[in-house]
């Protein structure tokens, strides 16, 4: 780690936002991860999406569990709300934030292990209700805390720092994701910001479960020759299906591809994402197909990323549970306490 | 773009933007850091060594180095190195101890026309070498205009005694009260080498036609000025023209003339074998500062017409060097190169030699005597110079632009640390182009061509590691946050070379 704080300068051209800030101004405090660790590039790139997205700080909730990914959000959005929760448990404290006020802006950051080992079930049940929210996992396939053991998302077959080769299969949570019924998934790399930075936009501005799997090497311990979570494995095995720009705003889409090239979605909030296809036989609408497709690029060893499935017209938990528009926090006690007549008619339906 | 060269000595000495600045390159971080560390002397030495005159220098400089510092590029003000400089004249010990002994005369005998700083600046570098040194000057102390035309409200006499005490104490022999009034006789009188620092000691003329004073009754009342502009003949020289606008009456009760000094040269001979040009100037050579007579060098204002104290002591260094290789029987068009010695400041995982955690303080204003006394006392020092405290303050204002970024493409594994760390958007990995190309491409905008990227090779992923020098707080951030050690924060010193500076033609070295 850093022992001085990081300048307050910053270069006196920087470009601002819609709101007058520039991307300085939605950083956190200095890092104390490990030098080169790609959890500070997600952190950089979480920076960036916000700034161009023109975030009010104070209308985002940045809620985490356990581990080194977890203890990120201190280093973004040094101005917004945070929850730094139990292990594994992100989800829910997630989910519960979420239905008490569904007006801000919902980052869940987890990791291999907080996601994948102990929170498991709560990953899956807050995919599965689909609660608004952009649940990042900063996956680096090793427990960094604790000196390097395999996570549950090592792939079968790769090395340790110390040589030892892992016996279990992995869990892929992109597969998991998409079969519990998140509606915009997403894999990218710490390593590429101009792949990461739209995808990460995307998800924040996308009503639903959004899911976003960014591997992140280890530097300390998962950085070597055997390894398929390095800088290295991942450059040579990246298989980027699409690359995207997200538009928000009504602007038309000036984005030079040949014709044929681009497909625009356009998600509930008006955001429009244009697509500019890498795979030409890749559909990010086909749930079932992304499934495949993923399976069989993974037993190739690619690693698939980029926008992986988006379903433009996702409901939301607050839509399935008819909730009112009004925050439940913001709720009155007049509307909490509608008085003894509304009782009274609501008991005479139950006899 | 090549990759940059970074063993060529320039290189990173553009990057200390106000030594680059300086015409005798004083290390200018290295002894504000010493300040900060309260070793006012060893500042003072380094300061001595480079421009001879700290003290005077430090009240009186015209700081050619402060536009240039970096810290005005990154906030308003950019930090006060002259007065820095005079902390370390004030606070010094007795230094006496660490200037050179006078030396056992090689037999060697050097004129100096002129007891001014750049005759002094040729003494000072060859009286310990061995040189008998003759310096003349019409009035009785040593010092020139810097004692003669300074307010002393500016630059009190003891200031000036003891720096050109100093001097004289290398066994340089001071002729005060001895006016050269020909240099055929001073020729004759078969010197070695003769150094003409005379100045420019003739106060220029006001002769303006379309000026009138206006009188009533014998007294003046104001002045009218005819309204000019300039106009530029084909040669590029400026003429000043009528603009045909009316004529303007600033009323006044006296008229002071203050247009600045020139050159007066009626005591050189025409059969001396120095030729002049059109406007009345020698012909002498920007490099060497010999004249068309290979025995007559010149410096200071004589040389190229009036410029200022620092100036003077950059041409007294080159003067020096040019006359010790001429009488060795060197050829002093070959000029050595500065030695650069370029180090690591790591000290540990996050330590490095150097404070680097950057100061968030303004410039802070130097303390002034109280006007009251100030005002009674024409000879008393307005300016009193920063306090131990403030000079502390201010110093930690210095970005330490010579502990430099040095970047080793092998060891990066493009991992962005650094990029996310920098304070000041500094650092961009893109593909590599043409550098108006490649300027357009970075991370934040790049408004200052005269300020260098520096490229790195081609890196794994086929692209380049590109920085901008121009407002790098070098804060050490990108190596600190770097995992492989491709970046690493080096010193950088440049040695300048000084007449008798050991090993002048050797190679210089650099990371």
């Amino acid at each position: 780690m850093t022992y001085i704080a990081k300048p307050k300068f910053h270069h006196p051209g920087l470009r601002k936002n819609e709101l007058g800030y520039t991307h300085r101004d939605y950083e956190g405090k200095i890092s104390t991860l490990c030098a080169g660790c790609g959890h500070d590039s997600i952190t950089a790139s979480i920076i960036e999406a916000c700034y161009e997205l023109s975030i009010e700080p104070h209308r985002v909730a940045k809620i985490s569990g356990i581990g080194c990914s977890s203890k990120t959000p201190d280093y973004f959005l040094g101005n917004s709300h945070g929850f730094n929760s139990v292990h594994g448990r992100m989800p829910s404290v997630l989910t519960g934030a979420n239905l008490a006020n569904r007006d801000l802006i919902y980052l869940g950051v987890s990791g291999d292990g907080d996601s994948a080992s102990i929170g498991f079930g709560q990953f899956a049940h807050s995919i599965r209700r689909g609660v608004n929210m952009t649940y990042i996992v900063e996956n680096n396939g090793v427990y960094g805390l604790t000196k390097g053991q395999f996570s549950a998302t090592a792939d079968r077959g790769s090395k340790s720092k110390k040589g030892v080769t892992n016996t279990d299969n992995a869990i892929d949570l992109v597969a998991i994701a998409l079969q519990l019924g998140a509606t915009f998934v997403a894999r990218s790399f710490s390593g590429d910001k101009t792949q990461l930075v739209p995808l990460i936009a995307a998800a924040i501005r996308h009503k639903g479960a959004s899911f976003i799997d960014v591997i992140s090497p280890c530097i300390a311990f998962n950085n070597h020759a055997g390894s398929t979570k390095s800088f290295d494995y991942v450059r040579e095995h990246n298989d980027a299906v699409n690359r995207l720009d997200v538009l928000v705003g009504r602007e038309p889409i000036s984005v030079d591809y040949a014709p044929g090239t681009v497909q625009v979605v356009e998600q509930h909030d008006g955001t429009r994402l244009a697509l500019r296809k890498l795979d030409a036989d890749y559909d990010p609408h086909d749930r079932l197909g992304a499934q495949t497709f993923l399976q069989k690029h993974a037993a190739k060893g690619q690693i698939v990323t980029g926008l992986l499935y988006v379903d433009p017209e996702a409901e939301d938990l607050h839509t399935h549970l008819d909730t009112v528009e009004t925050p439940l926090n913001a709720l009155d006690e007049k509307a909490l306490c509608p008085g003894s007549a509304v009782l009274d008619k609501i008991n005479a339906s139950l006899r | 773009m090549k990759p940059t060269d970074i063993s060529a000595p320039d290189y990173f000495h553009k990057v200390v933007d106000c030594q680059w600045a300086c015409p005798a390159h004083t290390p200018v971080p290295e002894y504000i850091r010493l300040i900060a560390e309260g070793r006012y002397s060893d500042a003072y030495m380094i300061n001595w060594k480079s421009n001879v005159f700290p003290g005077i220098l430090g009240r009186t400089c015209d700081r050619p180095c402060e536009p240039a510092c970096r810290r005005g590029r990154v906030e308003d003000n950019p930090v006060a190195i002259c007065r820095l400089k005079r902390v370390a004249a004030d606070f010094k010990d007795d230094i006496s101890q660490r200037l050179p002994r006078p030396a056992a005369k090689n037999g060697k005998r050097i004129a100096l026309v002129g007891g001014g700083p750049a005759s002094l600046a040729v003494a000072r570098d060859l009286a310990p070498l061995g040189y008998h040194c003759t310096v003349f000057d019409g009035d009785p102390k040593a010092g020139g205009m810097m004692r003669s035309q300074i307010p002393k409200f500016r630059l009190p006499d003891s200031v000036i005694d003891e720096e050109t005490g100093y001097i004289l104490g290398l066994g340089v022999e001071f002729k005060g009260g001895q006016r050269i009034d020909s240099l055929k006789q001073l020729l004759a009188e078969n010197y070695d080498a003769i150094f003409v620092g005379s100045g420019a000691p003739r106060g220029r003329e006001l002769d303006i036609p379309g000026r009138t004073f206006k009188h009533v009754a014998g007294k003046l009342i104001g002045v009218t000025f005819q309204k000019v502009k300039a106009e530029y003949d084909a040669k590029g020289r400026r003429n000043l023209v009528p603009s045909g606008e009316p004529d303007e009456t600033v009323p006044c009760d006296d008229v002071l003339v203050a247009v600045g000094q020139e050159n007066a040269f009626p005591w050189i001979e025409a059969d001396c074998g120095i030729e002049f040009d059109k406007w009345h100037m020698p012909k002498v050579d920007p490099k060497t500062f010999v004249s068309t007579n290979p025995k007559v060098f010149f410096g200071g204002d004589a040389a190229f017409g009036p410029k200022n104290i620092i100036w003077a002591v950059a041409h007294g260094h080159d003067a020096a060097l040019s006359i010790h290789k001429m009488i060795s029987g060197e050829d002093i068009n070959e000029r050595p190169l500065p030695e650069v010695h370029v180090s690591s400041q790591k000290m540990g995982i996050h330590e490095w030699s150097y404070d680097n955690d950057i100061s968030a303080d303004k410039r802070f204003k130097v303390p002034h005597r109280d006007k009251v006394i100030a005002l009674k006392d024409i000879r008393a020092e307005v300016e009193l110079g920063y306090d131990v405290k403030l000079a502390l303050g201010e110093a930690q204002r210095c970005l330490n632009c010579d502990v430099q970024t040095v970047f080793s493409a092998p060891l990066c594994i493009e991992c962005d640390a650094c990029v996310d760390i920098c304070p000041m958007d500094c650092i961009t990995f893109t593909e590599n182009g043409e550098e108006d190309d490649l300027r357009q491409r970075l991370k934040a905008p790049s408004p200052h061509h005269d300020q260098a990227l520096y490229v790195s090779g081609d890196l794994k992923t086929g692209r380049v590691m590109v920085k901008d020098e121009d407002v790098c707080l070098h804060c050490g951030l990108c190596a600190e946050r770097c995992p492989t050690g491709a970046w690493d924060m080096q010193k950088y010193l440049i040695d300048m070379v000084h007449a008798g500076s050991t090993c002048q033609s050797k190679a210089r070295s650099a990371a």
